[in-house]
C-alpha cells in the first residue's frame, strides 16, 4: 500500500456543554499520514490545540478496535464516515485525499443530547435495556448448559442480532431518529432463544414503551440504519420486532 | 498490616467446598442494610454488581465509560475456558487446574487456581441461561475449540466476539438489577481515592467526569474491578481509557501490589506504523495454526515479500523450535520476533515487524479441496483459489480487520505482525477471599494478581473475571460483612471523607496550576518508551536501573511542566488523563523495581541474566518461588514482602519447546 501525506480542512461542531449553543469551527491539519486512523488525526489536532492554549475537542472513544461502540462521529454526512460496516475508530485516513474538507458533527437526535462537542448522552439505550433487554436468571440458577440444545440456525441468528455494539449510528442516521434497529436487535436475539421465551411478550412491550418514552422517532422503513450499522445488523430484525410487538399486544391479558 | 493468604486447610479439591460449607452468612434482612461499592463494570465488576444486587445487598457501581456495556472485556476475541469435558477428550477440573499452573510458569497460587477450575463449568451454565449466543454444533449443543497451551478442546466461543457476548450477558444482568433498584449505576465517573475509617475501606471519592464535581460515596466494602495496567507502556491492546488509577490509589492506601512486572506481550499484533500511533490491535492467536512466521535471511532486505525467494527466507520459529514451530507459547514467540528485529532482519517501513504468511496454508488447503472434489491434475492456480476460500471461512473476519487497518490484502501478501502488550498478570495482592491487605477492600478480575502466575493462557482471562464476580465474591464477601452488620451507614460528612476529598481536590488543583509547556500525551509516550525498551520483552539489571532513574526524572518533569487545558469544574478529558498518567509513572517505577528484584526468567518476564546457553528462559525455583507483594512506604519507597509459593500438587518443571 502506497502511503501519502495530506493537508486537510476540518469543520467540527464545538459546543461547551449541553446548556450552550454550538457552532461549526474550522481547523487546518498538516502532514496527516494516510496510515493514521481518523481518531489519531483528531489526536494530532487536539495536541495542536492544547499547545496553542485552546480547548481540545471532546469526543467519545475507548477500544479503538471497533467493538466497544463508544466512538460516534458523523463524518461528511454519514454516521461513522464513508466506509461501510465500520466504526469511526476503524476509519483510516487513506479514505481521504490531500486538500479535502471534512465535516464532523455529533450524533444528532433529541434522545441523544450533546454533552460537549462531539460527545452525546446515549443513556437512553441503557434505560431501554433496563425495561426488559435481559433474561431474569439470578446467578446460580442455571442448569447444565448442554441440557438446552438450540437449533444452530436459531443460535446463529441470535448471535448475528446480538452483535450490536450499541453505538447509536442507526439513530443518528435515521431521518426520524428511530431506535428500532437497536431495540429489534435485542428483542430478536432473545426471542429466538428458548431461554428468552418466558418473558418474550412483556419484554417487547416494555422495551418499545421505554423507547417511545425516550423521544426516539418512528420507523418509516428507509433502511438507512442497516446501511450505516457497523456490525451489519439486518432490518429484518425490525420486521421481527413488529411481529413480536403485535403478537404480544394481541395476546396480553392487560 | 495482615499478610495472610488465608488458604483453607485440607485437600486441594476439598478446600473450596469446605470453605463454602463453613463460611459466615448474612441474613436477608441484614443484607438490605449493607452497601457495597463496585468500581469498574467489565466482566468481574458487572457480574459482581449483578450477583450482589440479586442477593439483596445495596450496590453502587461505577464506570468511567458512558455505559457499563463498554468496558474493555468487550474486546476479548478468542473464547472462555471451562472444564466441561463436553468433547469427551479427557478434560477435567484437575487438568484445567494443572494447565493453568504450568502455563503460569509455576508462579500462581495453587488453591486459587484450583477454585477457578472448579467454578469454570458453572460460568458457562450461567452465561447460556442469560442468553449468551455461544457457537453451536448442528445437533444444537455447544461447540468448543482448542487454544494455546492445552491438549484438549475446552474453549467456548462466540465467533471472534466472545468477550462482547459475555460482557453483554453480565451487563444485561446488571441492568436488570438497576431496574429493580438494587444497583445504582454511576457511569462517566472515575474513582480517585478510597476512604479508610479505622483501617477499613469505607467508601470512595469519585469525580463526575461530565460536571467535574467530586462526590463522596459510602460503602461497607469496596470492590475494585478496574482491569489491568498495560497502558503503562502507552501502546498496548488495551482501550484508551484503561488505567491503573483506582488500583494505584488503593496501593497507596495500604494494599500491597503483587508481581507488578508480570506483563503479557502478545506475539501477533498489527505493528506500529508511525509516531502518531495511539493503540495496537491484536490479531487472534489462532492465526498461528496456519500462518508461517519468517523474516528475510539478508539484513535490511527491502524487497517486497513476494519477491523474496523461498531459500532466502528464515522461518526462525521452525528453525529454533522444531517440535513446536510456529505454535510455541506467546512469550517465546514474542521474544523470538524481537530478537530477529533487533538483529536487523525486521520488515516493513519501521523494520519492527515480521511476516505471518498464509501462502503455504492456502496451497495446502486448496490441494485438499481438489482431492475432495476428485481433481487429480488440478493446477496450482486453481488450488490457490480453492484454498483462499477455506482460509476465508476460518479467518475471514481477522483478514478483513487487517485489511481495514493496513490497507493490505493478506490473501495476496503476508501479514506484518509484531508483539504488543496485551495483559497484566500482576495486580493488587489478594488473599484467597480476594481481599487486599486493606480490610473491606477487594480486587477482582485482571485488577488482582491471583490466578495466572507469570503467564496467562489464552481464554483464561474471561474465565477468571466471571469466576471472581459470579461465583467467588458472593461467598467471600459475606464472610467479612457478617461481622459488620451492626455498622450503620457512615455519613459522608465523616472527617475521613472530608479529608480524603480535600486531598483529591488539592492534587487536582496542583495539576491544573502547573501550567507548563508539555502535553499529558507527550509524557505518556515517553514513559511508554522507557517501559517498552527497558522493562518490556527482555530485561536486564543495567537497563532496569537506568529506567528507574529516567522515570524518577520524568516524574519531576511531569509535575513541573505538564500543560493541562480547560477547567476543573467541567468536563475535562485532559485532566482525567493527567491523573492517570501521573499514576502510571509511579507504577512504572515499581514495575522496574520488581523486575530488578526478580533475577530469574519466568513466563512473560525474561531476565537476560537468567537464560540457558541457547538463549531460552531459565526459571530459578530455589530463589524466586514467591509472590512479590510490594508495600508502599512513601515516594519512590517500597518494601518487598514475599508470599512463598508451595506446590503441593503440580511439581514445577522446566518448560521446553525444542
Amino acid at each position: 500500500m502506497e502511503h501519502y501525506n495530506m493537508n486537510l480542512t476540518l469543520k467540527v461542531w464545538r459546543q461547551k456543554n449541553n446548556q450552550s449553543a454550538g457552532s461549526m469551527e474550522s481547523y487546518q491539519v498538516k502532514d496527516i499520514s494516510s496510515e493514521m486512523s481518523f481518531l489519531e488525526m483528531f489526536d494530532v489536532l487536539n495536541e495542536q490545540l492544547i499547545v496553542a492554549g485552546d480547548d481540545p475537542i471532546a469526543f467519545d472513544h475507548d477500544c479503538r478496535e471497533g467493538i466497544c461502540g463508544q466512538c460516534s462521529m458523523h463524518i461528511n454526512g454519514r454516521a461513522h464516515g464513508p466506509w461501510t460496516n465500520n466504526t469511526t475508530c476503524q476509519l483510516h485516513m487513506r479514505a481521504f485525499k490531500d486538500g479535502d474538507t471534512i465535516v464532523v458533527e455529533p450524533w444528532r437526535s433529541k434522545a441523544f443530547p450533546v454533552i460537549k462537542d462531539l460527545m452525546v448522552d446515549r443513556s437512553a439505550f441503557d434505560r431501554i435495556i433496563q425495561a426488559g433487554g435481559y433474561i431474569s436468571v439470578n446467578t446460580g440458577n442455571a442448569v447444565d448448559a448442554n441440557s438446552l440444545p438450540i437449533d444452530k440456525k436459531d443460535a446463529d441468528n441470535a448471535f448475528m442480532a446480538a452483535a450490536c455494539i450499541g453505538c447509536g449510528a442507526c439513530v443518528a442516521t435515521c431521518k426520524n431518529s428511530s431506535a428500532m434497529l437497536f431495540v429489534s436487535a435485542k428483542v430478536a436475539q432473545l426471542a429466538q432463544l428458548p431461554q428468552g421465551q418466558p418473558e418474550r411478550e412483556s419484554r417487547v412491550l416494555n422495551m418499545v414503551a421505554q423507547m417511545d418514552k425516550e423521544n426516539f422517532g418512528n420507523c418509516t422503513n428507509t433502511y438507512a440504519c442497516e446501511v450505516e450499522c457497523p456490525k451489519g445488523i439486518s432490518v429484518s430484525n425490525i420486521a421481527r420486532l413488529n411481529r413480536e410487538f403485535l403478537t404480544a399486544g394481541l395476546s396480553t391479558e392487560e | 498490616m495482615s499478610f495472610d493468604s488465608k488458604i483453607p486447610a485440607g485437600e486441594m479439591n476439598e478446600k473450596w467446598n469446605d470453605y463454602k460449607g463453613h463460611v459466615k452468612l448474612v441474613n436477608p434482612a441484614n443484607k438490605r442494610k449493607l452497601e457495597i461499592i463496585v468500581v469498574g463494570t467489565g466482566l468481574a465488576g458487572a457480574s459482581a454488581a449483578a450477583s450482589l444486587g440479586e442477593m439483596g445487598y445495596k450496590v453502587k457501581a461505577f464506570c468511567f465509560q458512558d455505559s457499563p456495556r463498554r468496558a474493555h472485556s468487550i474486546a476479548a476475541q478468542g473464547g472462555i475456558n471451562a472444564a466441561k469435558n463436553y468433547q469427551n477428550d479427557g478434560d477435567s477440573v484437575f487438568r484445567l487446574f494443572y494447565d493453568t499452573v504450568k502455563g503460569g510458569d509455576y508462579r500462581a497460587r495453587e488453591a486459587n487456581v484450583h477454585r477457578l477450575a472448579e467454578v469454570s463449568s458453572a460460568i458457562i451454565d450461567q452465561c447460556v441461561a442469560q442468553g449468551v449466543p455461544f457457537a453451536r454444533e448442528y445437533g444444537g449443543l455447544l461447540s468448543n475449540r482448542s487454544f494455546g497451551g492445552t491438549q484438549v478442546q475446552r474453549t467456548f466461543y462466540a465467533a471472534g466476539q466472545t468477550g462482547q457476548q459475555l460482557l453483554l450477558g453480565a451487563y444485561s444482568a446488571l441492568e436488570r438489577q438497576i431496574a429493580l433498584g438494587n444497583v445504582t449505576m454511576y457511569a462517566r465517573h472515575e474513582m480517585l481515592d478510597v476512604v479508610l475509617i479505622d483501617d477499613k475501606a469505607r467508601g470512595i471519592i469519585a469525580r463526575n467526569l461530565v460536571t467535574g464535581e467530586l462526590e463522596k460515596h459510602f460503602g461497607h466494602a469496596v470492590l475494585l474491578c478496574t482491569g489491568g495496567y498495560g497502558n503503562v507502556f502507552y501502546l498496548s491492546t488495551n482501550a484508551m481509557g484503561s488505567n491503573v488509577t483506582a488500583a494505584w490509589k488503593a496501593h497507596k492506601k495500604g494494599a500491597f501490589f503483587g508481581n507488578p512486572c508480570f506483563t503479557q506481550i502478545h506475539p501477533t499484533c498489527i505493528p506500529v506504523s508511525g509516531e502518531y500511533q495511539s493503540k495496537l490491535t491484536l490479531m487472534s492467536e489462532s492465526l498461528r495454526n496456519d500462518g508461517r512466521i519468517w523474516v528475510p535471511k539478508k539484513k535490511d532486505d527491502n524487497r517486497k515479500a513476494i519477491d523474496i525467494p523461498e531459500e532466502e527466507r528464515d522461518y526462525y520459529l521452525e528453525r529454533r523450535y522444531p517440535a513446536f514451530g510456529n505454535l510455541v507459547p506467546r512469550d517465546v514467540a514474542s521474544r523470538a520476533a524481537k530478537e530477529r528485529c533487533d538483529e536487523g532482519y525486521g520488515v516493513g517501513t519501521t523494520k519492527l515487524a515480521v511476516y505471518l504468511d498464509f501462502k503455504d496454508a492456502i496451497v495446502r488447503y486448496g490441494k485438499t479441496e481438489q482431492g475432495k472434489q476428485g481433481i487429480t491434475n488440478g493446477s496450482v492456480e486453481d488450488a490457490i483459489k480453492l484454498g483462499k476460500a477455506v482460509v476465508e471461512e476460518k479467518y475471514g473476519n481477522l483478514f478483513e480487520m487487517y485489511d481495514k487497518i493496513t490497507g493490505e490484502n493478506p490473501y495476496e501478501m503476508p501479514m506484518r505482525i509484531y508483539p504488543a502488550v496485551h495483559y497484566t498478570m500482576g495486580g493488587l495482592w489478594v488473599d484467597y477471599e480476594l481481599q487486599t491487605t486493606v480490610k473491606g477492600l477487594y480486587a477482582m478480575g485482571e485488577a488482582n494478581f491471583s490466578d495466572h502466575g507469570a503467564n496467562r493462557l489464552g481464554a483464561s482471562a474471561l474465565m477468571q473475571g466471571l469466576a471472581d464476580g459470579y461465583f467467588v465474591i458472593p461467598y467471600t464477601l459475606g464472610n467479612y460483612l457478617a461481622d459488620d452488620i451492626s455498622t450503620a451507614s457512615i455519613p459522608t460528612t465523616h472527617p475521613a471523607f472530608e479529608a480524603t476529598e480535600k486531598a483529591v481536590r488539592e492534587r487536582i488543583n496542583t495539576l491544573m496550576n502547573i501550567k507548563g509547556t508539555k502535553t499529558v500525551e507527550s509524557f505518556h509516550k515517553r514513559l511508554g518508551k522507557i517501559m517498552w525498551e527497558k522493562c518490556g520483552m527482555a530485561r536486564n539489571a543495567k537497563g532496569l536501573q537506568e529506567a528507574i532513574v529516567e522515570i524518577q526524572e520524568l516524574k519531576k518533569e511531569f509535575w513541573s511542566d505538564v500543560k493541562i487545558p480547560g477547567e476543573i469544574n467541567s468536563m475535562n478529558p485532559e485532566l482525567d488523563k493527567a491523573g492517570r498518567v501521573a499514576d502510571f509513572i509511579e507504577l512504572g517505577e515499581l514495575m522496574c523495581k520488581d523486575a530488578l528484584d526478580r533475577n530469574e526468567s519466568c513466563g512473560g518476564h525474561f531476565r537476560e541474566e537468567s537464560q540457558t546457553d541457547d538463549g531460552e528462559a531459565k526459571r530459578d525455583d530455589v530463589n524466586f518461588s514467591y509472590v512479590s507483594a510490594w508495600e508502599f512506604k512513601g515516594e519512590s519507597n517500597w518494601q518487598l514482602n514475599k508470599e512463598p509459593l508451595n506446590f503441593e500438587i503440580v511439581k514445577p518443571s522446566q518448560r521446553s519447546y525444542k
